[in-house]
């Protein structure tokens, strides 16, 4: 080990804040983290992002302290707390149904972290104020949480877990109770409380969409495991996984067999064509199967075959119309099927047309089928 | 739309009639000058002011006083902690756990009765007020059990964590948060187990010493002995008190439902 890679390894254990070693639970019989590791750098904004059941609440509560794993370490800022009582640990968490106290008002719901470790009521009163103008709810201090709406209690409760300014703030879908719109405004908030306090924090959500706008580095999960950890870039336009890649990217998975391969690219067998993609990471042998992952929009449907075009025929099957982009199904060899996405209202292509399905090799990346989703 | 015909009224009337009317007799009759309950002599109060002048009717009052006083706070404090300690411990056989907790309300108290005189007697335990305070202790525990646990599974279990999250020891998180919380259930709970013990005939006889009347007993003795209207004052007067108990009971749920929906909404 050369003196250099002494000093990045010091590097990185100054700037992790938070490490999960050989995380795993389990509740009754089901195994719910099948031994995690996750570093969480300071200052970053990481997200957990999974479909629901697929044991990112668990972490976020082993973080927290309110689950004690069955196996494995949490180190916070290098010390062993995985048996640390959640009250003596500096990690405060915003709960999804924002868990405040009914029978108190929000300036003695946000005061009660300081109350606890008796700060004296005027530097109480002087926090609490300051941490309701950053999350814009000056003169709401006496109002009681049942005279709030959904975004207000959101403030409130992100206002009570940030005014002790803990180490690392935990967030578990803090956004999935309110509407669209509110939604949209919240993600920026959030990213500006971030950025202000710069607070680390660990953002749980189901939703690709917020975790792609909101975070530094996401750590897609399923099935109670890291598929993959990343930045929104890596994770959406580099997929490893066929379940990423879906999850994601909402990304089409093509299977095949490999044909052959060059220094750049690789050409397998698919539908009753041939598909070309970007070269896999790890070397193949021909006859191998393959997946590459193909998003919606990055499929070209042609009327006719070009001369020495890679791709396949594929039948439209469906038509749909949401969120300002038009979804085609289509339908190809032996019963699989492909969503291809366009702009704009409508397009000339009819259910029961003869299409031609082709992409560019740069946009199929090939990924491990070993997930499946 | 307008209701057609008045019948669902003259249905209401009749049964509130059927309910009430033993009741409003009583008390007519409690302000009768005449000796004779069913002959109307003109109103008066000299059967209250005899009530009060009865040292032996004030004694039992007394007694069941402290009686349902004492016995609904040990139930309070019992049921509570059961309830608290059952809704944080998962049972296999939480179900039978709960319905044998409960069963003293369904089991008939003559039984309930003769169960506790022998159970006294082999512990050789002199009967008077404290095998009375233990067997109303013992009936009452479901009433507040009951209520506590339904409140406490209605309440956000992410409360208490939020609590622990933001510094507090587990102690101090139930003292700060569940404790306010659930303290309407217990109170209701509390006054509903005051009026069991207070009107409890059955039980009490068979486990109450010779020495020791309670103001139930009292009354039914009085009646072997021939009624006076005295008894219809004191029946007068333990309804009214009943009436005030039922009203802070509605009042009490009332303030925890107001809470409870608060508590959804936010959901």
């Amino acid at each position: 080990m050369s003196f250099r890679e002494v000093l990045n390894g010091v590097q990185v254990e100054i700037n992790t804040i938070l490490r999960l070693e050989q995380i795993t639970k389990s509740f009754g019989e089901t195994l719910v983290l099948k031994g995690i590791d996750l570093s969480v750098y300071r200052g970053e904004f990481i997200t957990l992002l999974g479909p629901s059941g697929c044991g990112k609440t668990t972490t976020l509560r082993i973080i927290a302290g309110l689950e004690i794993p069955d196996s494995g370490k949490v180190i916070l800022e290098g010390r062993d707390v995985t048996f640390d009582e959640p009250n003596t640990r500096s990690v405060n968490t915003v709960f999804q149904n924002y868990a405040l106290f009914p029978h108190m008002s929000v300036e003695a719901n946000i005061g009660y972290s300081l109350r606890l470790k008796r700060v004296d009521k005027a530097t109480i009163k002087n926090k609490v104020d300051e941490v309701l103008e950053l999350v814009q709810l000056s003169g709401y201090s006496k109002r009681m949480p049942h005279e709030l709406s959904g975004g207000q209690k959101q403030r409130v409760a992100i206002a009570r877990a940030v005014i002790n300014q803990p180490k690392v703030l935990l967030l578990d879908e803090p956004l999935g109770a309110l509407d669209l719109q509110l939604r949209r405004e919240m993600q920026t908030e959030l990213k500006r409380f971030q950025t202000h306090l710069g607070i680390t924090f660990i953002y749980i959500t189901h939703d690709q969409e917020e975790a792609l706008n909101m975070s530094d580095r996401i750590a897609v999960m399923n099935e109670g495991a890291f598929v993959q950890i990343g930045t929104p870039a890596e994770v959406y336009d580099r997929p490893q996984t066929a379940f990423t890649a879906r999850f994601v990217g909402s990304a089409n998975i093509i299977e095949g067999k490999l044909l052959s391969q060059d220094k750049d690219t690789v050409t397998f067998s698919c539908g009753d064509g041939i598909g070309i993609a970007n070269l896999h990471s790890t070397p193949l042998t021909p006859g191998q199967s393959i997946a590459v992952a193909v998003r919606r929009e990055h499929l070209h449907l042609l009327k006719t075959a070009p001369e020495n075009a890679h791709g396949f025929d594929a039948i439209v099957k469906e038509k749909s119309f949401s969120g300002g982009i038009l979804q085609i199904l289509l339908s190809y060899g032996e019963g699989k099927e492909l969503i291809a996405s366009r702009h704009g209202l409508d397009s000339n292509l009819s259910p029961g047309d003869h299409v031609f399905v082709t992409w560019d090799p740069e946009h199929a990346v090939p990924v491990d089928l070993e997930n499946p989703a | 739309m307008k209701n057609r015909t008045k019948l669902p009224n003259v249905y209401l009337g009749i049964i509130i009639a059927i309910m009430y009317l033993p009741i409003l007799i009583v008390i007519i009759y409690s302000f009768n000058t005449s000796r004779i309950s069913s002959i109307w002599g003109g109103f008066s109060l000299k059967w209250y002011v005899e009530l009060f002048r009865d040292q032996s009717i004030l004694e039992a009052l007394k007694n069941s006083i402290v009686l349902a006083t004492l016995s609904s706070l040990a139930a309070a404090f019992i049921g509570t902690i059961a309830a608290v300690g059952f809704t944080r411990v998962k049972l296999r056989s939480s179900g039978f756990v709960e319905y044998l907790s409960t069963l003293p309300i369904m089991i008939p108290e003559i039984i309930l009765g003769v169960v506790f005189l022998i159970y006294f007697s082999l512990l050789g335990l002199p009967f008077g007020m404290t095998t009375l305070i233990i067997a109303h202790t013992a009936f009452c525990i479901p009433y507040v059990f009951m209520l506590v646990k339904a409140r406490l599974a209605g309440m956000d279990k992410n409360l208490a964590e939020a609590a622990r999250d933001l510094g507090a020891s587990g102690p101090r998180a139930f003292l700060d948060i569940t404790f306010p919380l659930i303290l309407p259930a217990i109170a209701s709970g509390m006054l509903l187990a005051f009026a069991m013990s207070f009107d409890d005939v059955v039980i009490s006889i068979f486990v109450t010493g010779v020495n020791t009347n309670t103001l139930p007993i009292k009354i039914y003795t009085q009646l072997k002995t021939g009624v006076t209207p005295k008894i219809n004052a004191l029946c007068t007067l333990m309804f009214f008190v009943t009436v005030m108990l039922g009203l802070l009971f509605v009042f009490i749920t009332n303030i925890t439902n107001k809470r409870t929906t608060t508590k959804e909404s936010s959901q």
